[in-house]
C-alpha cells in the first residue's frame, strides 16, 4: 500500500485504509482548497499530522497552527475573502472560543469558500463537555454536514466545499470523535493539480464586509435566504439516504455515526424499521423528513446528545399536520454519552420492546480502572510535589486545560477547579475577593497562556488581584501532540522567533516573576511560598520539557540513555510516598509489598530521587538492554 | 472472502505500541483480501491510560465499534487490560490472546485493589468458555518489540482467519524501514518458529 504522503498526493485515483482525520485531507486537496487553519484538539488534531506527511514544498495548500481558535477561523475567513477556498477546524469547545467571530461568517460573501471542520466529542472522551455543536449551525445559519465514516468524511467535505463556493456562504461539517478516528479503505477520486490563482481578488463590492447599522438586516436576509437555498438542495441530495428495509409501519431518523450503530444493531432483525440516515443535518430537509414522515406510523428520531433533529422533526408534523407517532428522547439518560452500538440497541429496544435485537451480554467481572496519568519524568508532577508542599492543607488551587489537568486525579489532588482554556486567573481572582484567609494558586500551562491565558493574567494586573500564577512550561503543547507554540521556537511551517514568557509578563507590568527547573523541587517549594506571601500578581515559571517528547526525539536521533532508577532494599523503609505521594507510574507494589521501578517505564530521568524520605531510590543506572538504545519507538501511525 | 465477519478487540496501556499492532493488523487483513473497518483510541486515554483498537472483517460492518462480548479475538498487551477486555467484549467459545506484561494501574500500586493474576485471565476467558493464549518472552530485550512478539503469535497460531505470515511480514514492511524493520522482521520470524 502506498504511503499516506503518495495517497494524498496522487494524480491518479487511490485507494489506501486510513481515518477519517487523513481522508479529509484529500478532500481538501481535491477541492482546491488553498489555507487551512486549526488550534490542536482531540479529536482532530491527525488531520495536521496527515498535513505533516506532505514536504512543505509539495503541500498544495498553506497551513498554520494558529494562536486559538478565533484566530484561525478569522484567518481562514480572510482567506477566503481574498478568493481561496479556505478551511479551519478545531474540536468541539474550540467553537465556543472562535464563536464570536463565527457567528458572523453566515453574514460574509465568502467568495472564495469556506469551510469550518468541528471535531465534536460525544462521550466527553477528551474534552470537558460533550457539547452538541449542532446548536450552533442553527444559532448562525449555517448549514451543517454530518459523515458517518472515513469515506464519508472525504465525500462530505469536497461537497461541502463545492457547496459553499456556490452559494458564497460557509458550511460545516461535523466529525465526532469515532468518525475522526474511524478507519477503513478510502476511495479517492483524481486530482488536476492545476495551479491555483493566487491573485487577492478582495473586493468591497462582493460585500458589504462591514455589519454596522443598516448593513446588519440586508446581510442576516441573505444569510435567512442562503438557509432556504440550502433546505432546496438538501431535499434534493443523495447525502441523505433512505434505507429501506421494506417497513412501512417502523421508521427511524438518524444522523452520522449513531445511524451507522443502528444499521449494525438492526442487521438480520424481523421487521426491522426503515431509516432515514441524515447526511445535511442542517438546514433540515422537511419535504424529504415529511415524506418519511407519513410513509411511517411511528418514527424514533435516534440521535446522540440533545434532542437537535427530534424538535425539527415534531415541527415539521405539526406544520404539515402528520399524525405519525413520533419518539425522541425519553429519559435524561438519552441526552447522554455516545450512540455506540450497545446503547443504541438499548434505545431501540427502549422505543420498540417486540423487536428481537440481540443481547449484549453483561462483563463477566468487576475491573479496576486505569485513568490516565502523567508520564515519567513528567515536570508537572515535580511541581506538584513542591506545590503541595507550599501549600496550606486550606489553600484553593485552579487548574487550567492541558496535561496538568490530570494533577487533579488521585494523589495529587491539585487544580480544584477547571473551567475551560485559560479560565484560571480569572477563576482564581474571583476566589480572592474577600478572602484573607485562604490561598488562591492558578495554573496555566505554556500553550494555553497564549491560547486564553493572557486576558485573564492582564485583567489580574489591571484589576490589582493578589494572586499566584504557575506556568507550567514544558515547552510545547504536549496533550494533542507536541504541536509548536508562539514561545517554542517553531510553528507547523518550521522556525519562528520565541516569544519569551518571562519577558511577556514583565511587559504587562508584572515584576514578582521567579523561574525555576520543574524537577527542583527544593528550590520551587520557597519560591511558592515567598510568591504568596506578595501582594499584587506574582508569577513562578516551572520549567521543563515535556519528556515524552524528549525520550521520543533523543531515541530518534540515537542519543538516548538508556538508564532507569533502583529501589535499594537496604534502604527502602516502606514509607511509599513514591507510590501515594510522587505516584510516578514506575513505581509498582509487589505481592509483599516491596517497591520496586518498572523497566518498560522508567527513562531514568531521577526527578523521584530527591522525593523519597530514605533515600532509598538509587542514581540511574544502564539497564540491560544498553545496545539497543538507539531504538526509535516503534509505534507510527504515518510512514 | 470465505469469512462472513471477524471481530478482533485490541486493548493495552497508553505507551505500549498498541498503535503498530492495530496498523500492522489492519494492513495484513486488508492484504489477505478481507473488508476492514475499525477504530483506535486517540486523545487524554494515550497518557497512560486504558487504550483500545477496533478491528471488524467482513462485509456488512456499519460502526467500527465492536459490540461487547462479540469479539472473536481480545488481544491485549498487558494482564490487567487482558482481564479488562476479556471480561467485557470477548465471545462465547472466542480466543483471548496476551502478553504477560503488567503495568499497575493506580489503584494497584496504591495498594486499593490487587494486582491482576495469570488465573484472573483464565477465569476471565473460562467464562466465556474461550481459549487464552499467553505470552511472554524472557529474552526481549526491548519491551516496545511486545507487539511484534503477539502479531508473530497471531501468525503462527493462525488465529486471524486467511491471515498468513507474509501478509504480517508485508504489512511490517510498509510501517518500519531500515534496522528497524530488520529487527522486527527477525523477532517476528523467530516467534513464527
Amino acid at each position: 500500500m502506498a504511503t499516506v504522503k503518495e495517497l494524498l498526493l496522487s494524480k491518479d485515483p487511490a485507494a489506501g485504509i486510513m481515518i477519517g482525520n487523513t481522508a479529509v485531507v484529500r478532500a481538501m486537496i481535491e477541492s482546491g482548497t488553498r489555507v487551512v487553519t486549526a488550534y490542536p484538539g482531540s479529536p482532530t488534531p491527525e488531520i495536521a499530522t496527515a498535513i505533516a506527511t506532505m514536504p512543505a514544498a509539495r503541500r498544495p495548500f498553506y497551513f498554520e497552527f494558529s494562536t486559538n481558535e478565533k484566530v484561525a477561523t478569522e484567518v481562514a475567513l480572510g482567506a477566503s475573502l481574498n478568493g481561496h477556498l479556505s478551511c479551519v477546524f478545531f474540536k468541539s469547545v474550540g467553537l465556543n472560543v472562535a464563536a464570536d467571530s463565527f457567528v458572523q461568517l453566515s453574514h460574509m460573501h465568502v467568495i472564495g469558500g469556506m469551510v469550518i471542520i468541528i471535531g465534536d466529542d460525544p462521550g466527553a472522551n477528551s474534552s470537558q463537555n460533550e457539547q452538541d455543536n449542532r446548536h450552533y449551525a442553527r444559532l448562525s445559519y449555517t448549514p451543517l454536514f454530518e459523515p458517518g465514516t472515513a469515506q464519508e468524511s472525504y465525500e462530505m467535505y469536497k461537497e461541502a466545499a463545492r457547496l459553499s463556493q456556490e452559494t458564497g456562504r460557509p458550511v460545516m461539517v461535523r466529525m465526532t470523535t469515532h468518525v475522526c478516528h474511524a478507519k477503513e479503505k478510502v476511495t479517492f477520486a483524481n486530482w488536476s493539480g492545476s495551479p491555483p490563482d493566487f491573485a487577492p481578488s478582495f473586493d468591497v463590492a462582493n460585500g458589504p464586509y462591514v455589519p454596522v447599522a443598516g448593513h446588519v438586516f440586508p446581510l442576516k436576509k441573505e444569510a435567512l435566504a442562503n438557509r432556504e437555498v440550502v433546505r432546496k438542495y438538501a431535499n434534493e441530495s443523495p447525502l441523505n439516504r433512505f434505507i429501506d428495509n421494506g417497513n412501512r409501519v417502523r421508521g427511524i431518523i438518524s444522523a452520522g455515526l449513531p445511524a451507522r450503530s443502528a444499521q449494525d444493531v438492526l442487521d438480520g432483525v424481523p421487521n426491522a424499521p426503515d431509516i432515514l440516515a441524515l447526511g445535511i443535518v442542517y438546514p433540515l430537509a422537511t419535504n424529504k423528513v415529511a415524506a418519511f414522515l407519513r410513509g411511517h406510523q411511528e418514527v424514533k428520531v435516534l440521535e446522540e446528545l440533545d434532542d437537535f433533529l427530534e424538535q425539527e422533526v415534531k415541527s415539521v408534523a405539526y406544520d404539515r399536520s402528520i399524525r405519525s407517532r413520533i419518539v425522541g428522547k425519553t429519559t435524561q439518560d438519552d441526552w447522554m454519552g455516545e450512540y455506540t452500538p450497545p446503547r443504541v440497541a438499548a434505545v431501540l429496544r427502549k422505543t420498540w420492546p417486540d423487536l428481537a435485537i440481540e443481547d449484549d451480554p453483561e462483563p463477566v467481572r468487576e475491573i479496576t480502572p486505569r485513568p490516565p496519568q502523567m508520564c515519567p519524568g513528567c515536570g508537572h508532577r515535580t511541581a506538584f510535589h513542591a506545590v503541595k508542599q507550599a501549600l496550606g492543607s486550606d489553600a484553593i488551587t485552579v487548574g487550567d486545560i492541558g496535561c496538568h489537568t490530570l494533577g487533579y486525579i488521585e494523589p495529587y489532588g491539585v487544580g480544584q477547579v477547571l473551567l475551560s482554556m485559560g479560565h484560571s486567573m480569572g477563576t482564581a481572582a474571583g476566589l480572592r475577593l474577600f478572602n484573607e484567609s485562604r490561598k488562591v494558586l492558578a495554573f496555566i500551562g505554556d500553550s494555553t497562556l497564549f491560547h486564553a491565558g493572557l486576558p485573564g493574567i492582564v485583567n489580574a494586573a489591571f484589576n490589582r488581584h493578589n494572586l499566584t500564577l504557575i506556568v507550567l512550561d514544558n515547552g510545547t503543547t504536549a496533550m494533542t501532540g507536541h504541536q509548536g507554540h508562539p514561545a517554542s521556537g517553531d510553528n507547523f511551517n518550521g522556525a519562528t522567533e520565541a516569544i519569551d514568557i518571562e519577558s511577556m509578563l514583565r511587559g504587562l507590568g508584572i515584576s514578582s516573576i521567579r523561574k525555576s527547573d520543574a524537577y527542583a523541587v527544593k528550590r520551587l517549594v520557597p519560591m511558592i511560598k515567598e510568591a504568596l506571601e506578595e501582594d499584587g500578581v506574582s508569577v513562578v515559571i516551572a520549567s521543563h520539557p515535556c519528556m515524552l517528547k524528549e525520550v521520543r526525539e533523543q531515541r530518534r536521533a540515537g542519543v538516548f540513555k538508556d538508564k532507569m532508577v533502583d529501589v535499594s532494599d537496604v534502604k527502602c523503609t516502606l514509607a511509599y510516598s513514591c507510590v501515594s505521594e510522587f505516584a510516578c507510574p514506575t513505581f509498582q507494589v509487589d505481592d509483599e509489598g516491596k517497591v520496586t521501578t518498572h523497566p518498560d517505564l522508567c527513562i531514568g530521568d531521577a526527578s523521584c530521587i530527591q522525593t523519597c524520605p530514605s533515600r532509598a531510590i538509587t542514581a540511574p543506572r544502564p539497564r540491560r538492554q544498553e545496545e539497543d538504545k538507539s531504538w526509535p519507538l516503534n509505534v507510527l501511525r504515518y510512514t | 472472502m470465505a469469512v462472513e465477519r471477524f471481530e478482533i478487540y485490541m486493548i493495552g496501556v497508553g505507551g505500549q505500541g498498541i498503535g503498530l499492532l492495530s496498523e500492522t493488523l489492519v494492513r495484513a487483513a486488508d492484504k489477505a483480501g478481507h473488508v476492514v473497518r475499525g477504530v483506535d483510541t486517540h486523545g487524554l486515554a494515550q497518557r497512560g491510560g486504558t487504550v483500545v483498537s477496533n478491528l471488524r472483517l467482513g462485509e456488512g460492518a456499519h460502526s467500527p465499534l465492536i459490540r461487547p462480548g462479540h469479539a472473536d479475538l481480545v488481544v491485549a498487551l498487558e494482564r490487567h487490560e487482558a482481564v479488562r477486555g476479556g471480561a467485557e467484549f470477548l465471545k462465547s467459545k472466542g480466543t483471548l490472546v496476551y502478553y504477560d506484561a503488567i503495568w499497575q494501574p493506580l489503584s494497584v500500586r496504591l495498594r486499593v485493589d490487587p494486582a491482576a493474576l495469570q488465573k484472573d485471565v483464565e477465569e476471565v476467558a473460562g467464562a466465556r468458555d474461550a481459549r487464552v493464549v499467553r505470552i511472554f518472552d524472557d529474552e526481549l530485550s526491548d519491551s516496545r518489540m511486545q507487539n511484534v512478539v503477539v502479531l508473530a503469535t497471531l501468525a503462527r497460531e493462525k488465529l486471524v482467519p486467511e491471515l498468513m505470515s507474509e501478509h504480517y511480514e508485508s504489512a511490517l514492511s510498509e510501517l518500519l524501514s531500515g534496522s528497524v524493520l530488520e529487527a522486527n522482521l527477525a523477532l517476528f520470524q523467530r516467534h513464527l518458529a
